[in-house]
């Protein structure tokens, strides 16, 4: 506890002094692997059209289940291989990347967004708005999240758009928490006080003052539910109540490679996973160095 | 004592009641409940019945009311597939879902509890560094897909483990290697930071000063009070773990509650994904109140504290 203290006072006395926010990001244990997969991915999701000829949803039926073409039977064509309908792994992996960035930065800013918002006014208001917010909270930390995704898909149906609102339904509410708690003790410090005594309204007090203040928490947990909100959104849609077929989505193509496991075409198992792991372990490493970073708080969590 | 049970099961309760409601407002608020809640081509006079049945003519609170007795009475409705009530068809699957999860907690326990006391005893050396990539890899990567590699690799390849199914000891070990991998990472950090937390007490430097052996002061001092906040972590996931599998089970057709909500899906029976959610909230509320309970009854301090 000490030491987290003294680390806070010195990144406080760190911004009173202008030391900037970069050089501090700069210093060691920098995750470059991290990093660079993450851009790479985001390359690859941007230019998808540009980097594979193929049509993600579209495939040749006499091509069915060709294996990778270092592997006698494959093709140069087809890097990776094809699946059951004979469409290119390497295209639907790509194309993947897309959905699953679209999803995941999505859902965790509209839940990051609202989460955010409600800890503010939570923690800053207090009295009965503290008390619905907070109960509310409570109830659906309680839900187990899984269940409670499947639940709402159920009610929605399938569909991007329904995925992102359904993440964000579930993920606000660990926002919620965590920024509410950081507020409490803010608003008893120096210059919120002195903000209330210079007359500003309780609405500029929590845009100017206590906003900018959250917001490295709120990035920090930002980044590590994106990878949380990816596994889900995987999972949701390896059970078919996430994106819809044929739209190429990670968990979708694990729940088509179930078509070709019993036959051991292991490409379409495999390198989807490969590909969700690659991208929520960089969004945990990056998260996890942004919190040594720009939030000592947030350490034992 | 009494006033801190008191208030720990009024919570409960407002959980429960929140909890029913959330569940009761976004049936009625994003469309007609009647469809939802109706067979799939069902025909317009059942539509209309289900209408009257439920009382959606009338108040919502009344219709609230109407939804809270019935779950009070642990009327979860009729299973469209099934033809049976709910709340049968969970209380029939419920045990297949605890062998599930106690196979994992003990697995989970059994690799999570070691490693993470090696780690802090080795802190900052390479065990410790190993154990953090463990931790990392198994917070990382899907439950399911390592049920599908599994797979993959002991029944389509080597031809060891059933790849389906349940009825044996042998069916039992990949869906609980599956499902508790990622626990047994969770399990892993936290023995690690609880062991760090009482290597640095007091009574275990008494203990080194005394001249006990590191292996005694580890194995007895530190081990058994690190124990501790592992021990009601795993309580807690216990009742998590039934509630997560359902990917785990799809993967491997267990038949316990995550097969059950995903055949729910699958056959667009409503009434049986909704009492899982239902009865998962529950279970989970009913746990944090054992657990605040039990906390307040080994450690006194609680009771005065909130």
């Amino acid at each position: 506890m000490s030491t987290t203290e003294a680390e806070l006072q010195g990144s406080r006395a760190g911004e009173l002094t202008g030391t900037s926010r970069i050089g501090a990001l700069r210093a060691s244990g920098f995750p470059y692997i991290a990093i660079s997969i993450l851009v790479v991915l985001a390359l690859v999701a941007i230019f998808a059209n540009v980097v594979t000829p193929f049509d993600p949803e579209v495939g040749n039926l006499v091509d069915r289940f060709k294996p990778p073409a270092w592997q006698t039977g494959g093709r140069i064509e087809n890097l990776l291989g094809t699946d059951h309908l004979g469409r290119d792994v390497l295209a639907r992996l790509i194309f993947g990347a897309r959905v699953s960035m679209m999803v995941g930065i999505t859902a965790v800013l509209v839940a990051g967004v609202l989460g955010t918002t409600l800890g503010i006014l939570s923690g800053y208001l207090g009295g009965w708005v503290d008390q619905v917010i907070m109960r509310v909270t409570d109830t659906w930390l309680a839900l187990p999240a899984l269940t409670f995704a499947i639940f709402l898909a159920a009610i929605r149906g399938p569909g991007v758009w329904n995925i992102v609102i359904i993440l964000a339904a579930i993920y606000w509410t660990r926002y919620a928490r965590v920024i509410r708690g950081e507020v409490l003790s803010l608003k008893e410090r120096d210059f919120v006080r002195l903000a209330i005594v210079a007359g500003c309204s309780k609405r500029t007090i929590m845009r100017k003052h206590i906003l900018p203040n959250v917001l490295n928490s709120a990035i920090v947990l930002g980044t590590l539910m994106l990878g949380v909100v990816i596994v889900t959104e995987a999972a949701l849609s390896f059970l078919g109540v996430g994106v819809p077929p044929p739209l190429p989505a990670w968990g979708l193509m694990l729940a088509d490679g179930k078509k070709g496991l019993m036959a051991g075409y292991w490409w379409l198992t495999v390198l989807p996973g490969v590909c969700i792991m690659l991208m929520v372990l960089s969004a945990n490493l990056l998260g996890d160095w942004l919190r040594v970073k720009l939030d000592p708080q947030l350490r034992a969590l | 004592m009494k006033r801190f049970i008191a208030k720990r099961l009024g919570y409960a309760c407002v959980s429960l009641a929140l909890l029913s409601l959330t569940i009761f407002l976004f049936v009625r608020l994003t469309g007609d409940p009647a469809i939802l809640l109706v067979e799939p081509g069902a025909s317009k006079a059942d539509l209309e019945q289900i209408r009257t049945q439920l009382g959606l003519d009338r108040p919502i609170w009344v219709q609230y009311g109407t939804f809270v007795s019935s779950l009070v009475r642990g009327d979860f409705g009729q299973s469209f597939y099934y033809r049976t009530p709910v709340l049968e068809l969970y209380l029939s699957r419920l045990p297949n879902s605890l062998l599930l999860a106690g196979a994992a907690m003990t697995f989970s326990l059994l690799i999570g509890i070691p490693t993470g006391i090696i780690a802090a005893v080795r802190v900052n050396q390479w065990w410790d560094s190993a154990g953090k990539i463990f931790a990392l890899l198994g917070l990382s990567l899907p439950s399911f897909w390592v049920g599908l590699v599994m797979i993959l690799f002991f029944s389509v390849y080597l031809g060891w483990l059933p790849s389906s199914g349940s009825g044996t000891a042998l069916h039992l070990v990949m869906p609980a290697f599956a499902l508790g991998w990622y626990f047994a990472a969770a399990h892993m950090r936290l023995t690690r930071s609880s062991m760090l937390e009482v290597l640095g007490s007091e009574y275990v430097k008494l203990a080194r000063i005394k001249g006990l052996p590191e292996a005694l002061v580890i194995g007895k001092h530190a081990f058994k009070n690190a124990l501790i906040p592992v021990l009601t972590l795993a309580g807690i996931n216990l009742v998590i773990m039934v509630n997560v599998a359902v990917v785990v089970e799809t993967v491997f057709a267990w038949p316990g509650i995550g097969r059950l909500l995903f055949e729910g899906i699958s056959f667009r029976d409503f009434p049986v994904v909704q009492a899982t959610v239902l009865l998962g909230g529950t279970m989970i509320v009913f746990v944090n109140l054992l657990v605040d309970v039990l906390y307040a009854v080994i450690d006194p301090r609680i009771r005065y504290d909130r």
